[in-house]
C-alpha cells in the first residue's frame, strides 16, 4: 500500500494564501513614528549638550570610574560566588548546624537593604574598633585593632559581596535541585565519592540553570556598585560623573556619559554570558556529535536516516516565493 | 537449583525496608551464586526494585543483612554490634557492583565515550588512554562502536541503555544489577538491550535482573523469583516456575502477563 507513494514524482506543494496581519503594520508605523520623533529630538534639542558628552566621555576621572566599577563588580561577584557555593552545599548538608547557618545567612543578608549593609560596613571599624579572640565572658587571648587603609574599597566589596551571596545561594540551590536525582544515583553506583559526584556530575549540569540568572545578577551588580557612596567609596563611575556634573552644573550630558559606559560594559558581559551558556549547554542544547575520530564521525554521518527528509527542510516558507 | 554446589556471591537474609511506617520489604531471603542469572519478577509495588537498590545501598537497610562476596554491605560488625560504614567505604563497596537503571541515567553533558571513561579514570585512577581503549572496546561489544562521540540526547533509548551497560562494565564489577532495564524502551528497541544482556550472561557474569521480560527469564535465567507484597512468594528454576507455578498469586500474575 505504501508503495503507491511514488517517491520519484515530486509532490505539488500547497500554495495557500497566508493570513494577513494588518495590526502588525499599524503598530510598526506607530512605533517607528515615535522612534523617529525621539531621534530627531536627540539631534535638535540643544539641552542634550552633545558637545559636553564628547568632552567628558573619555575624561580621566570617568575612565578611572569605569575601571573602579569593574573592580568592585568582579571582586564582589567572586566573593559572592565562593560564598554562595559554600552556602548552597551547606544547605544540602546532612549536618543540621550547616543547614541552619546557611538558612540564617540568606535570611539576614536578603532581608536587609544593600544600602543599609554598605553603611554598616563603612561604619564597621567604628562599631568594632578591635576584634579580640578570647573565651566569651572570659579572658582575652588575642586582639586585632581594625582599621581601613583602603579608603572604603574593602568595606564596599564586603557589603556588595555578602549581600549578593544570599541571592546567589538561592540561585545555586535551585540549580543543584534541578539536576535529576538519577544522576547522583548513577554516579554513586559507579563508586564515585560525594565530592567528585558534585564537581564532575551535578555542578556541570546545574550550571546550565545557574548561569543565566547569575549573568543577570552580575549585570545587576554592575549597577548596584553605584550605591557604594554609602560606605563611602568615591571613585566609581556614578560618583565620578555626578561629581563632574555638580562642578559644571550640567547633569544631563554626564548622565548620558554614565549610561553609555554602563551599557557598553553590560553588552560585553552579555557576549561573555553567551559563550559560557554555550559551554554548559553541550549535550543538551547543541545537537552536533563531538568528533572522536574521523572514521567514527564518517560512519555516524552515513548512518543518519535524514537524507531523504532533506528536501522537505529546504521548502520555502509560505509567502517567501510570492515576491 | 542446579548450581547449589557453587559459591554464593550474594546473600540477602531477612531483609526489611520501611519508608516511615510503610513496610515495603517484609523479610526477603535470596542467594545468588557466582555466575548465576537471578531474575526477579512481580507486580509493581512488590518491592523488587527496592530490594535491588538495597544491594548497592541506594536504599538503607532497615533490618537484615546483605553480603556480596562474603563482605557485609553497608556495615562493619564488631562483637555483634553493627557500625555504619563511612561514605568512602560504601563507595568502595559499590565499585564491585554495576547497576543499570530503568531511566538509563547517562550523564547528559558527556559523550557516550566520556560516560564510560568517567568512573575508571576518576574512581580507579586508570590512565585516560587505557580507559579510552577499554571504553571503545565495550562500545563495540554493545554494538555502538560508531556512536562514541554522540551525546545521550543524540541516541535512542535502546542505544542509551546499551551505553549504560557498557559504563557499568567498565568498572569490571563482580555483580551486575539490572533495574527494569527495558521498561522505558519502545518495544522494537528492547531486543537489542536483551541481546547484550544475554551475551553478558553467557560470559559468566553474575546478574540480578528485575524485569517484566518473561521470555528473557525463561531463556537466560538460572533462577526465577516471584515477589509480591514485599515477600518472596515463589522461587525456583524459571522454566519450572513459569510452566507450573505452585502459588496461586504466582499463577494469577503469570496469567496476566503471559
Amino acid at each position: 500500500m505504501d508503495s503507491q507513494q511514488d517517491s520519484h514524482a515530486a509532490p505539488v506543494l500547497n500554495k495557500s494564501v497566508p493570513v494577513r496581519h494588518p495590526g502588525r503594520w499599524i503598530s510598526a508605523v506607530i512605533i517607528l513614528g515615535v522612534l523617529a520623533a525621539f531621534v530627531q529630538s536627540l539631534f535638535t534639542n540643544p539641552n542634550f549638550r552633545w558637545d559636553v558628552v564628547g568632552t567628558y566621555i573619555l575624561d580621566t576621572k570617568v575612565v578611572q570610574g569605569v575601571v573602579w566599577t569593574l573592580v568592585l563588580t568582579f571582586a564582589s561577584m567572586v566573593l559572592a560566588i565562593v560564598l554562595a557555593i559554600l552556602l548552597a552545599f551547606m544547605r544540602q548538608s546532612d549536618n543540621p548546624v550547616f543547614r541552619w547557618s546557611s538558612w540564617t545567612w540568606v535570611w539576614f543578608f536578603r532581608g536587609t537593604p544593600v544600602y543599609t549593609q554598605l553603611l554598616f560596613w563603612g561604619l564597621a571599624t567604628v562599631l568594632y574598633p578591635a576584634i579580640t579572640l578570647g573565651i566569651p565572658f572570659g579572658p582575652d587571648l588575642f586582639t586585632y585593632v581594625t582599621s581601613d587603609p583602603t579608603h572604603g574599597l574593602i568595606p564596599a566589596i564586603l557589603g556588595l559581596g555578602l549581600n549578593e551571596s544570599a541571592y546567589l545561594a538561592e540561585i545555586f540551590r535551585a540549580g543543584l535541585n534541578s539536576v535529576d536525582k538519577g544522576q547522583a544515583e548513577a554516579a554513586e553506583a559507579l563508586g564515585m565519592t560525594k565530592g567528585k559526584i558534585m564537581r564532575r556530575i551535578i555542578l556541570p549540569q546545574a550550571m546550565r540553570v545557574i548561569v543565566p540568572p547569575t549573568g543577570n545578577e552580575t549585570i545587576g551588580m554592575l549597577k548596584t556598585t553605584s550605591l557604594v557612596l554609602a560606605v563611602p567609596f568615591t571613585l566609581d563611575l556614578t560618583f565620578a560623573t555626578n561629581a563632574l556634573a555638580n562642578r559644571i552644573y550640567l547633569p544631563i550630558p554626564l548622565l548620558i556619559v554614565a549610561a553609555f559606559w554602563y551599557l557598553l560594559v553590560t553588552s560585553l558581559l552579555m557576549v561573555g554570558q553567551h559563550f559560557i551558556e554555550a559551554h554548559y549547554g553541550r549535550g543538551v542544547d547543541n545537537r552536533v556529535p563531538a568528533a572522536v575520530n574521523p572514521a567514527a564521525a564518517k560512519a555516524a554521518a552515513a548512518g543518519t536516516p535524514s537524507a531523504d527528509a532533506e528536501p522537505a527542510l529546504k521548502m520555502p516558507f509560505p509567502g517567501e516565493d510570492s515576491k | 537449583m542446579t548450581v547449589t554446589t557453587e559459591k554464593p556471591l550474594v546473600q540477602i537474609e531477612g531483609l526489611h525496608k520501611y519508608y516511615g511506617h510503610h513496610h515495603v520489604l517484609r523479610g526477603i531471603d535470596l542467594t545468588v551464586n557466582q555466575g548465576e542469572v537471578s531474575v526477579v519478577i512481580g507486580p509493581s509495588g512488590s518491592g523488587k526494585s527496592t530490594m535491588l537498590r538495597c544491594v548497592n545501598l541506594l536504599e538503607t537497610i532497615s533490618a537484615g543483612r546483605i553480603s556480596v562476596g562474603g563482605e557485609l554491605i553497608g556495615y562493619r560488625e564488631v562483637k555483634g554490634q553493627l557500625h555504619d560504614l563511612k561514605t568512602k567505604e560504601i563507595a568502595a563497596q559499590r565499585r564491585e557492583i554495576g547497576m543499570v537503571f530503568q531511566r538509563f541515567n547517562l550523564f547528559p553533558h558527556k559523550t557516550a565515550l566520556q560516560n564510560i571513561m568517567e568512573a575508571p579514570v576518576q574512581v580507579k585512577g586508570q590512565s585516560k588512554a587505557a580507559a579510552r581503549k577499554r571504553a571503545l572496546e565495550l562500545l563495540d561489544r554493545v554494538g555502538l562502536g560508531d556512536r562514541a562521540g554522540h551525546y545521550p540526547s543524540q541516541l535512542s533509548g535502546g542505544q542509551q541503555q546499551r551505553v549504560a551497560i557498557a559504563r557499568a562494565l567498565a568498572m569490571d564489577p563482580e555483580l551486575m544489577l539490572f533495574d527494569e532495564p527495558t521498561s522505558a524502551l519502545d518495544p522494537e528497541l528492547v531486543g537489542d538491550v536483551l541481546n547484550v544482556m544475554k551475551d553478558l550472561a553467557k560470559s559468566g557474569m553474575t546478574m540480578i535482573v528485575v524485569t517484566h521480560e518473561i521470555g528473557f527469564a525463561r531463556e537466560v535465567g538460572d533462577r526465577l523469583t516471584f515477589m509480591d507484597g514485599g515477600v518472596v512468594v515463589e522461587s525456583g528454576d524459571p522454566r519450572e516456575v513459569l510452566a507450573n507455578p505452585q502459588h496461586p498469586r504466582t499463577k494469577e500474575f503469570l496469567s496476566r502477563v503471559l
